[in-house]
């Protein structure tokens, strides 16, 4: 006995086996980023008023890739399409757009948005030590208006070395915006665009500060879960992209030779795990991005 | 697992040009590829029984030596303390004596080995992988290279685990439950390799594992919708099969969670983040330097949330097993089927919302335990529905006492046991005096050992025959399950009685230490009941040789049985024993439900399911309709 409906769908059930397996697969992988989105939601309920950030991520690279994503949404479907009205060269140039989408946005990922957090700097100041600090902080101002208080000092990090070398007293930094002109009632809820780093700079005494850190994983709870949710999110985009130019390449045109029904039901499987990755990126861009 | 001599009489069919991946090769095989990187759901399935039943054997193992420090704390282990203080590394049995470090490291290890990379596999992964496609009459299942995908991340998996204890630092010491922040500091220093220690590992071991498990599940819920012959129609599949698919259904939904979380934790390990850390954590009167601000219930939270259904993922296979035995030995139809079924779909359902009452000594506060003890009382519902109508089938039936039959039958009185020991902790304020005393230990593995264990080793016994046309020896069976079933419950009933004492169950000394646990009870002192407990799980190891001998004997010198040794009616009866690749010639059609034992108007007391209607099955169908 061979397998049955691997092709063509099981007329009581009207499916195919793949289809049912990737959505078997999907539900699973909603329990995953479920658990990871919950994660989110217990440690920002958990976090002290006024201690998570906002904006430091940039909206509209952000936006961009979110565009990115949903375009190539629309191309796998019409890559899907093509092969079902039997037009190859079209399914072709779909892929090809749903892929580039899929590379530029985990460039965008790898190249810019991720290293330029691992250059930011970040110190938390000692709560007995913030009034020492109240030009950088402008907590005066923010209680005035009933603002929670800024606990932290951000900026670009001059001397590295003080990070790890114990003799080095101090961090020398230059501020954010926030940081450097913090009773400025523009500064009072995070910018839409993003904005470099001023000129001023300011030393803070290590003996003043709780925790500081660069903006890696382990500088806060924030910081923790972003980089941990668009990880795994960018390997599912990996994994996309493997699979879209396996099906692109000679491997597919040959199995369209033998059974053009066969590639399409492979295209839609993939094209259904590429909507639940653009459906988690949503998620991620208005919890991380707008939030 | 001879299965070569079940290809043999199946005809040669020529390549189809038009023949894609995935389908039948009825060459012979190079032994590699038959046994070791198979496609076929019977040989993975054997070796998904074979691999859990060594990591079965190898957890016990563990057991037994930690029981030797209980009953005798502080002393030397005889005869073989030295050596294995060799193999485990200078901290872990200096002269024979266990060091609290790697008694800790064996209570881990042994929670996870058993549930993980023993029950799991064997009960639903091996059972469900050569049953149940036999069972609905499928050829094999829907995605045959999954599937061997499945066993091998299992493999690696269970290998991670093992070398763990043989890093710096040895195996896990954080209990099976990893609870943080207690996991996240462990094993670290300048002792301990950053990735390759004990905690990591075990982290590491566990993404594996979770990914076999959930290529499984999808697997067995594709196959069991998809590839159900002509006529099965869902109220015709055995309880075994819907024991099954809610099991996988667990499986898959409730494992992505504690993914996340082990991938949280390693984060935490590796990269320094802070999810499972709270701010403020001082370790030996030193501040932890980072950044905090993360919750350790949060851990617990995703951590039973797979923990919970899990103990149903343990169970349902066990009782899938024990309703295809006790239909068969009693000769008669498996009392109300249909309310099986919706009890173990409800079963399912409930056990995702029952998860906090593992935790009612956090503080979670009075209205979150409220809803979770109220879920808890419900979810006993349908369990006691599942076991009442196991009772009810024993009733009046001129029962065949067979190896597979006795370890089923006292399936349920073990399994009662267990489960009715659960309601008193389901109460947060009984809870509260009985927490993480012997009296949980006694309470879980009362349904585990006694429970699970119990009917897997039926299910091997039943099932032995379909996968090697030889069946195991009676004599050596039931030299194997009655020391089996009295050690059993000289291990776990005195337990009842040391965590009544209130003797934690995580005591290094036995309770040597302690006041209380010197309180006599029947007899003996909490912590003397030690001894006959420890001297009962060294016999019962003991009792597992029978089983062992007999089981690799009788593959090669089993007596010789038919297709259909025990008269069963499912459709696995009807395919050779060995099945050849592809299980059915021709595709088998069912005709009936699947106990048709006893009807009236045959010439056997046996009817199987693709046996076509008679004008006489009508009419008995339509006396019992009557009579209902």
């Amino acid at each position: 006995m061979e397998i049955p409906y691997t092709v063509t769908a099981r007329p009581d059930t009207g499916l195919w086996n793949a289809k049912v397996g990737i959505w078997l697969f999907l539900a699973s992988e909603v329990m995953l980023f479920g658990g990871l989105f919950s994660a989110y939601v217990f440690l920002r309920l958990d976090a002290d008023p006024g201690a998570w950030p906002h904006g430091l991520l940039n909206v509209p690279v952000g936006t961009m890739n979110t565009a990115i994503l949903i375009v190539s949404s629309v191309t796998v479907v019409m890559a899907w399409a093509s092969l079902k009205m039997r037009r190859f060269r079209a399914y072709w140039w779909y892929m090809l757009v749903t892929i580039l989408c899929g590379v530029i946005f985990l460039g965008v990922k790898l190249i810019y948005e991720w290293p330029q957090k691992f250059e930011h700097f970040g110190a938390f100041i000692k709560k007995d030590a913030l009034e020492k600090y109240e030009p950088y902080l402008g907590n005066h101002h923010l209680a005035e208006k009933g603002l929670p208080p800024r606990t932290e000092i951000s900026g670009h990090l001059h001397n590295h070395e003080a990070l790890h070398d114990e003799n080095v007293k101090e961090y020398e930094i230059a501020l954010d915006p926030v940081n450097a002109d913090p009773a400025n009632p523009a500064m009072d809820r995070p910018h839409f665009l993003y904005i470099p780093p001023t000129e001023k700079v300011a030393k803070i005494e290590k003996a003043d500060v709780e925790y500081a850190n660069m903006f890696l994983p382990k500088h806060s709870a924030y910081f923790a879960s972003y980089f941990t949710i668009t990880g795994l999110h960018g390997l599912h985009v990996l994994a996309g992209v493997i699979v879209f130019t396996y099906l692109w390449l000679p491997v597919g045109t040959k199995l369209y030779k033998r059974n053009p029904e066969h590639l399409a039901n492979r295209v839609e499987v993939a094209g259904l795990f590429w909507h639940f990755v653009d459906l988690i990126w949503i998620y991620v861009f208005a919890l991380f991005y707008l939030l | 697992m001879d299965a070569s001599s079940g290809l043999a009489p199946h005809p040669h069919v020529e390549h189809d040009p038009h023949h894609h991946e995935g389908g039948h090769d009825h060459h012979e095989l190079p032994f590699w590829r038959k046994y070791i990187i198979s496609t076929d759901h019977k040989v993975i399935g054997i070796q998904y029984g074979i691999t859990g039943l060594i990591f079965l054997f190898f957890g016990f193992s563990l057991m037994m030596l930690m029981r030797w420090q209980l009953a005798y704390p502080g002393q030397a282990l005889p005869v073989i303390g030295n050596a294995l203080g060799h193999l485990f590394g200078p901290d872990s049995m200096p002269d024979g004596k266990m060091t609290p470090e790697f008694y800790n490291s064996l209570g881990a290890m042994h929670g996870t080995i058993m549930i993980f990379l023993g029950i799991v596999p064997i009960a639903f992964a091996a059972f469900g992988n050569f049953v149940v496609p036999l069972q609905i009459g499928a050829p094999d299942m829907t995605f045959p290279k999954i599937n061997m995908a499945s066993y091998q991340a299992f493999f690696f998996g269970g290998c991670v685990m093992l070398v763990s204890f043989f890093v710096p630092g040895g195996a896990a010491k954080g209990g099976w439950t990893s609870y943080t922040p207690l996991a996240v500091i462990a094993d670290k220093g300048p002792a301990y390799d950053p990735v390759f220690n004990g905690q990591t590992l075990w982290l590491i071991g566990f993404i594996l594992l979770i990914t076999s498990s959930l290529l499984g599940a999808i697997n067995f819920i594709a196959t069991i919708i998809q590839l159900r012959a002509k006529g099965m129609t869902w109220m015709r599949l055995p309880f075994f099969v819907w024991a099954q698919f809610v099991t996988a259904f667990l499986l898959l939904l409730a494992f992505p969670p504690l993914e996340s979380a082990v991938v949280m934790q390693l984060m935490d390990r590796v990269a320094g983040t802070s999810f499972f850390m709270p701010s403020g954590l001082v370790i030996n009167g030193v501040p932890l330097h980072i950044s905090g601000g993360g919750s350790p219930l949060l851990w617990q939270h995703l951590f039973w949330f797979l923990g919970h259904p899990e103990v149903y993922v343990l169970i349902l296979p066990g009782m899938g097993i024990v309703a295809e035995i006790i239909a068969n030995n009693t000769r008669k139809p498996l009392w109300g089927y249909k309310s099986l079924v919706f009890a173990a779909l409800v079963l399912g359902f409930l056990s995702f919302i029952v998860w906090a009452h593992h935790m009612w000594l956090t503080g979670m506060g009075s209205t979150v335990s409220a809803f979770f003890q109220t879920t808890t009382m419900i979810i006993s519902i349908p369990s006691v529905i599942i076991l009442s109508a196991f009772f009810i089938s024993l009733w009046g039936g001129s029962i065949r006492f067979n190896v597979p039959m006795l370890f089923a039958t006292a399936f349920l009185p073990m399994f009662g046991i267990g489960g009715l020991t659960g309601i008193p902790l389901a109460f947060n304020s009984a809870d509260l005096y009985l927490h993480d005393t012997y009296y949980v230990i006694a309470h879980f593995h009362y349904i585990v050992a006694p429970g699970t264990i119990f009917a897997v080793f039926a299910g091997i016994y039943f099932w032995f025959p379909k996968a090697t046309g030889r069946r195991m020896n009676e004599f050596w069976g039931k030299v194997h399950f009655w020391p089996s079933l009295i050690c059993m419950n000289i291990i776990f009933l005195p337990m009842f009685l040391q965590g009544m004492l209130g003797m934690h169950r995580r005591w290094y000394d036995g309770g040597q230490g302690w006041t209380f646990a010197n309180e006599k009870v029947w007899g003996l002192s909490g912590f003397e009941w030690n001894t006959p407990i420890s001297i009962a799980a060294w016999v019962m190891g003991l009792a597992q040789i029978p089983f062992i001998i007999n089981f690799f004997w009788s593959m090669k010198h089993g007596k010789k049985v038919n297709d259909n040794p025990w008269e069963a009616t499912t459709l696995e009866w009807t395919a050779p024993s060995p099945p050849p690749h592809g299980n059915f010639e021709v595709a088998p059609v069912a005709y009936r439900g699947p106990y048709e034992y006893s009807l009236p108007g045959r010439e056997t007391d046996f009817t199987m399911q693709n046996e076509p209607m008679r004008e006489s099955d009508r009419k008995a169908y339509e006396a019992a309709a009557a009579v209902h």
